[in-house]
């Protein structure tokens, strides 16, 4: 085997702009799918446990019908297969001066549709999970409906719903890689593109790869700092600023975990 | 408010509430009196509970009235029927009753004075600062002023319960509820949080406590009331329900939780 570590070094120490550009993509893509997943996974989540059966419904189907498509499919019919049937075109668009290709819009939404879908589900259950004590505790308090659900149950299903939205936000970060296919330039397609010209494909793989590899270890890092923060009320240590629950999580410590019964 | 003169704070007429087929509460007559403190005792799946609960609205009715100040609780009468509240009634209605549950309830994600001051800043525009003085000043009277800035799981359940009193006391109700407050704790707690009751008890409060508690309940109530299968059969000043003239009934529940 033929390794070129001159080479595979030189990509990583000197990517080049286009490379860079293709990265950028890759992170604002992740994040703004995410985000609008979060949104919709909000509204489908507590759409679920509507006093309402047919809003209910509706989002028990999304749900249903979402987790069985692919996402590689998903993005392909969004983009290609609805133009192709004449239903609707993306087309780039400015926004506050940056443009947005059709193939990157397509990509977030698809992506986030799919991601709504699952995030639906990790809502409902952090929502589910909080105690109804502590509702009959609010409501007996004066608080309304809207105070109850915002001050009481969301900030406690957060402590529930942040690590699988952390895991998923590591998947998303990755998954982002099949919009190649509707030819967003991101790390994955640029990396694809050069290989075509330089025929050192494994080396390109192994940058795009460990490239993969930085991002997810970077976020897990801040999960794990969010995680820490969140769970302030059972660290002994003060964790009042960012700093301190960087610390502290990177501190092992076999106390943090405990909970008083 | 205007009712200095009126005696009766609470009122219930043939109270009734049925769980599915099960009916929990088959005709609840009681009439609370401000400033009284009366204890409602009973064997588990009486009722107790959930009479208490139907007051602050944690559970609907189906039957009979209940009055809090001459107001009818959970519904209004239009064109001669019932008709339920909307939730924004209920919960104007909830905020003049405060409420101590078994399981405590804290927020667990707030620190105890952030627990305390939820309520009176969202609910009733305190400032910050008002609330807090306010806080801190219940927080002392229950014996946790060094504990404000604890979170929940830091504290015993004593310490818990009380902050929990502390609570439900910040916004200033004309009317407590409490729901077997001691039934979660050990011995050597129970005794510091019905100190405070005992305590809030002297300054007029009117309360309604749900107990196991016969000791406390003959020390503390001026009336004690026994529930059974959804009825209350047998009220008395506490002299009498734990005296010698007790009827038989009430003796037989009172032998088999000694």
């Amino acid at each position: 085997m033929t390794f070129d570590w001159a080479f595979f070094i030189e990509r990583i120490v000197n990517p080049g702009t286009p490379y860079l550009n293709a990265l950028g993509r890759t992170v604002t893509m992740a994040v703004l799918a995410m985000l609008l997943g979060l949104v919709i996974g909000l509204i489908v989540g507590f759409g679920r446990l509507s006093r309402f059966a047919l809003i209910r419904s509706a989002c028990a189907f999304y749900v249903w019908l979402i987790r069985g498509i692919p996402v590689l499919v998903l993005l392909v019919m969004l983009f290609s297969g609805m133009a192709a049937a004449g239903l609707f075109r993306f087309s780039d668009i400015e926004f506050l001066g940056i443009k947005l290709t059709a193939s990157f819009q397509a990509a977030v939404i698809g992506l986030a549709i799919h991601e709504g879908a699952y995030m639906a589900e990790i809502v409902r259950n952090g929502v589910q999970a909080v105690a109804r004590g502590q509702v009959e505790a609010a409501k007996s308090l004066g608080m309304s409906s809207w105070q109850v659900n915002w001050r009481i149950v969301i900030p406690q299903a957060t402590r529930v719903i942040v690590p699988p939205f952390g895991n998923d936000f590591n998947h998303m970060l990755k998954t982002t890689s099949l919009a190649s296919v509707i030819g967003v330039q991101e790390i994955f397609q640029v990396t694809e593109a050069i290989s075509a010209t330089t025929f050192k494909s494994f080396e390109l793989l192994s940058v795009v790869a460990l490239n993969y590899l930085v991002l997810t270890a970077i976020w897990n890092t801040i999960q794990g700092v969010i995680e820490t923060r969140l769970r302030a009320h059972e660290i002994d240590r003060q964790v009042r600023t960012w700093w301190q629950s960087l610390v502290v999580y990177l501190t092992p410590s076999p106390s943090t975990g405990e909970r008083r019964a | 408010m205007s009712g200095g003169e009126r005696r009766l704070l609470v009122r219930a007429v043939g109270v009734r509430k049925l769980f599915g087929q099960t009916e929990v509460l088959r005709g609840v007559d009681l009439e609370v009196q401000r400033g009284e403190v009366l204890c409602i005792i009973g064997p588990s799946g009486s009722g107790k509970s959930t009479f208490l609960r139907c007051i602050n609205q944690l559970e609907t009715y189906q039957g009979g009235k209940i009055f809090v100040d001459d107001e009818l609780i959970g519904y209004e009468e239009a064109g001669g029927r019932l008709r339920p509240l909307t939730n924004r009634q209920v919960v104007l209605q909830r905020r003049r009753i405060g409420m101590v549950f078994q399981q405590f309830n804290l927020f667990w994600h707030m620190t105890v004075l952030e627990n305390i001051i939820e309520a009176p800043v969202r609910v009733l525009g305190q400032t910050v600062v008002q609330a807090r003085d306010n806080a801190m000043r219940l927080l002392e009277r229950v014996g946790l002023g060094a504990k404000a800035d604890a979170y929940p799981m830091k504290l015993s359940g004593g310490q818990q319960q009380r902050a929990a009193i502390a609570r439900a006391l910040a916004m200033s109700p004309e009317l407590m509820l409490f729901d077997e407050p001691t039934s979660a704790l050990d011995p050597e707690t129970t005794g510091e949080v019905l100190a405070v009751i005992s305590e809030l008890a002297s300054t007029g409060m009117t309360m309604i406590i749900v107990t196991h508690e016969m000791g406390f309940a003959r020390q503390v109530a001026d009336r004690v009331v026994l529930m059974e299968e959804g009825q209350i059969c047998h009220q008395a000043s506490p002299e009498q329900f734990f005296g010698d003239q007790a009827p038989a009934r009430l003796k037989t529940f009172l032998s088999t939780i000694h």
